[in-house]
């Protein structure tokens, strides 16, 4: 389905911050329960062929979101997400770590402090979303680390995209 | 020890090298010449910058100049735009959802 839905996606390599920005066809009431209700999110979080599970999920300041990023073979991938600031249906702050399926988090593993604002465009919504890293280097850890295997199909079409673009 | 273009912009000194190199070739003098620290700083920086592939040297006369191996680079921007794939992915999943929630509520 092709679309003409705004996407940038920026990355500031001296702040280490990631800045996505979407549009979506959709109130903002709508958009944002679809990022703070958990069985919305799990229809949607994980990128394909990845799926979402939730095992808890407090949507409040100082709560958190415990889910599961999981392969199609089953391996499951454990997250923390811990909320800080909420304003309905504005923005959320929130802290997203590595964890196990006992909600212990793993300190090895780099965390990421993310802002997500939603605002109005027509009648659609805009959602941006900061992601900042402790440096560029803990983000490629994650990248390795978290989706990689899930994605591997997806990546090889990009790279044989990006051997024809090089050309 | 790890090194590879990722080890080579951890660091904010070596950030500040390779700008300076992608405008123009430089002895490793006249780049120490742009920073507080010690010579011998710079040159482990440089050292680094060699081993992660990310300098060109060429011989003049008595001085090496080193230069940005631009190819490099772009490595950073080809590793993101996976990343950039992969919140495509997510986004066009909440697409077909939100569509699903549209139809719901007529």
């Amino acid at each position: 389905m092709k679309h003409n839905l705004q996407f940038d996606f920026l990355a500031d390599k001296v702040k280490n911050t990631l800045t996505i920005r979407r549009e979506f066809k959709a109130h903002r009431q709508l958009v944002w329960d679809c990022y703070t209700q958990r069985e919305l999110l799990d229809q949607w979080f994980a990128p394909k062929p990845l799926t979402t599970k939730t095992k808890t999920m407090d949507f409040s300041e100082g709560g958190h979101w415990h889910y599961a990023m999981i392969e199609p073979n089953g391996t499951e991938y454990w997250n923390w997400m811990a909320y800080q600031k909420i304003k309905p249906i504005d923005y959320y702050t929130a802290c997203d770590a590595f964890a196990n399926e006992a909600g212990d988090l793993n300190k090895d593993l780099p965390s990421s402090d993310w802002l997500v604002s939603f605002t109005d465009k027509g009648d659609n919504t805009l959602v941006e979303t900061i992601v900042t890293y402790k440096s560029l280097s803990d983000l490629e850890t994650v990248i390795q680390m978290g989706m990689e295997p899930g994605m591997i199909a997806t990546l090889e079409k990009l790279d044989e995209l990006l051997l024809l673009l090089n050309r | 020890m790890r090194r590879d273009i990722f080890q080579a912009i951890a660091d904010p000194t070596r950030r500040a090298i390779l700008a300076l190199i992608a405008v123009q070739a430089m002895t490793p003098n006249a780049i120490a010449e742009h920073f507080n620290t010690t010579r011998q700083a710079v040159s482990k920086h440089l050292k680094i910058l060699s081993e992660c592939q990310l300098l060109k040297q060429q011989q003049q006369g008595r001085e090496i100049y080193y230069q940005l191996e631009i190819d490099k680079m772009k490595e950073i921007d080809q590793w993101l735009e996976q990343f950039r794939t992969i919140w495509e992915s997510r986004f066009e999943q909440l697409d077909n959802l939100l569509d699903h929630l549209k139809n719901q509520q007529k």
